[in-house]
């Protein structure tokens, strides 16, 4: 069940948008399935009754009032933009 | 004494009294690095200049009777915090050059202190690693033996402390990467409460996990640096809105009838011999101390490391999403389209530890998968945490070596993922449960330093100090020095 097969490590690259060479598919199959059978001795343990911990400090819905405050300036969001255009990012083409 | 040798607290007294300038002591660091650095190569950005230009500024202030908590001091600080005048890679090809539109609130707080940042130091890609080999732009190296490494992923801040490049230095902590180093550099190393100290400007790599924390020559400096960089900071909804203690006050040589646990997991077989025995040592340099000793047991030990392996790369994986070559950092230039432009900027930018984790930690999320392996380290946490509760409800404090071994010889374990892990196995459980922690170096083993680990509740870095300030004081590790001597000697 571990085993990562390559169809599988292809489905998460895409997942991830990571692009990934042959060899590194074989080599991440490998490394990663030997990672994730170590990880298997969690199924030793019984967590039916147990609450996840997301967070270890009790915080909840951390809000501030409702006023608009000084944010970063438009040219100092675009500052490293490796392109950009008339004030927006600008990216390759997302559509056909 | 060479100058570079000097604590933040002797620095601060010659300060104050105007026995030494901020300009002379920031160009004696100077110097210390530009001999030095070519061996250890600590530094990935060293700004002679910008630090002259601080120490100036130190020494007005200074003159007008300042008494800012680090003011004239030159600090370094750990390349995964931003900062505006200094680029900011996190050790990543994939932020080149990135020049941060905001300080992060840590180096925010520095600077009101008046300290003199030298540069940025290097670090594993990302924060990922444990020996600073992952750094995609070179190796540093351990001061105490130039052929092993410093530790990570801190590393460049472990060895810059170590070797006087800096009078101390920020790092960052998600499974043991301030702790770790430190015990590997023979220096202290503190990791504090999650909460403690803003995540703001910290570039995110496990968000319940990272925690900003120092790394000195000794504990007085350690409650120093700590005292000026933590703090509620409304920046950063994780942070969490306690005063702050005078942590320097807590520095008390006693711990009569102070409860001391010692986990006996931490204590396991295949540990470096010597090590065990060094951690042994000091624990009954702490009984003489006056302290009482108790064997405890956090039986969920041994499911820590496959815990944070789940946890921390799912987390990285959401947290890494943002570097896609549009808004900052490399990009892939001639992509098709921008799925395609995408994917070749991550390739391309991203090592292989990186790319490991997002690949482990998107598996985990997916769908199928989630509840078998992210869902079920949370509920493994909660137990992990469990275990320090029950704890620490007999005992004030818990201490363990902070490594199975000390610093190994670089290259012996890149090529296999799992041992560089194990090298953490201290240090993970008290980032899973949130909790501070102090590596305080307690010994040699076949010349490499060894650290001694204090665990202690959350909020109680007061108490950790007050036994890692009493254990120091009664020994010497926290005066050796490391035997690097510069290759040539200054300029002429």
């Amino acid at each position: 069940m571990a085993k990562l097969s390559r169809a599988e490590v292809e489905h998460v690259a895409e997942l991830a948008k990571l692009g990934l060479t042959d060899e590194e598919k074989d080599r991440f199959s490998e490394q990663l399935s030997a990672i994730l059978e170590y990880a298997e001795i969690l199924q030793r343990l019984d967590t039916a009754a147990i609450p996840p911990t997301a967070q270890v400090i009790d915080l909840r819905n951390v809000m501030r009032p409702d006023e608009v405050i000084p944010s970063l300036l438009l040219e100092e969001a675009l500052a490293n933009a490796p392109a950009k255009m008339e004030g927006y990012f600008k990216v390759k083409p997302i559509l056909e | 004494m060479r100058t570079a040798d000097l604590t933040v607290h002797e620095a601060r007294a010659l300060l104050s009294r105007g026995k030494i300038s901020s300009t002379e002591l920031t160009e004696a660091l100077i110097q210390q690095i530009e001999s030095l650095d070519g061996q250890l190569k600590a530094y990935l950005a060293f700004t002679p200049e910008i630090a002259r230009r601080r120490a100036q500024e130190a020494d007005r202030r200074l003159a007008q009777g300042d008494q800012a908590p680090l003011l004239g001091v030159p600090l370094a600080v750990k390349d995964v915090l931003c900062t505006t005048d200094l680029p900011t890679t996190c050790g990543s090809k994939i932020l080149q050059g990135f020049m941060s539109p905001y300080n992060a609130t840590a180096v925010e707080k520095l600077y009101a202190a008046g300290a003199v940042v030298l540069g940025k130091t290097n670090c594993d890609e990302f924060a990922m690693g444990s020996s600073t080999e992952n750094s995609a732009y070179f190796t540093t190296h351990n001061p105490w033996d130039l052929t092993r490494v410093p530790g990570g992923s801190s590393g460049g801040s472990a060895a810059a402390v170590a070797a006087g490049e800096a009078l101390a230095a920020l790092g960052t902590d998600t499974g043991g990467s301030v702790r770790q180093p430190a015990s590997f550099c023979g220096i202290v190393g503190l990791k504090p409460t999650y909460g403690r100290v803003s995540r703001y400007g910290l570039i995110a790599f496990a968000s319940s996990l990272d925690q900003v924390g120092c790394l000195t020559k000794d504990v007085r400096d350690t409650a120093i640096v700590l005292g000026v960089i933590a703090g509620y900071d409304a920046k950063d909804s994780t942070s969490v809105n306690i005063p702050v203690a005078d942590y320097e006050q807590a520095l008390k040589s006693d711990i009569q009838g102070l409860r001391i646990g010692v986990p006996r997991e931490y204590f396991t077989e295949g540990m470096q011999p010597g090590v065990a025995e060094a951690a042994k040592e000091a624990i009954r340099v702490l009984e003489g101390l006056g302290a009482s000793i108790e064997e405890v047991s956090l039986p969920h030990t041994e499911y820590a490391l496959p815990t944070y392996y789940l946890i921390a790369p799912a987390e990285a994986s959401a947290n890494l999403a943002r570097y896609d070559g549009v808004k900052y950092g490399f990009s892939f230039p001639n992509a098709e389209d921008m799925w395609d432009s995408y994917r070749r900027t991550r390739q391309h930018g991203f090592g292989p530890e990186v790319k490991r984790r997002i690949m482990l930690g998107t598996y985990a999320l997916s769908a199928g998968y989630y509840d078998a392996y992210y869902l079920k380290a949370q509920k493994a946490r909660t137990l992990i945490k469990g275990d320090f509760d029950q704890a620490f409800a007999r005992c004030d404090v818990l201490v363990g070596p902070t490594s199975p071994t000390v610093a190994f010889k670089i290259g012996e374990k890149v090529d296999d993922p799992l041992q560089m892990y194990l090298s953490d196995i201290f240090t993970l459980s008290l980032n899973l449960a949130g909790l501070c922690g102090i590596s305080v170096p307690c010994g040699f083993v076949e010349g490499m330093p060894v650290g001694l680990q204090i665990f202690g509740r959350a909020f109680d870095e007061g108490v950790i100090l007050r036994v890692a300030y009493a254990y120091e004081q009664a020994t010497d590790w926290h005066k050796k020095r490391p035997p690097i001597e510069p290759l040539w000697i200054g300029k002429s």
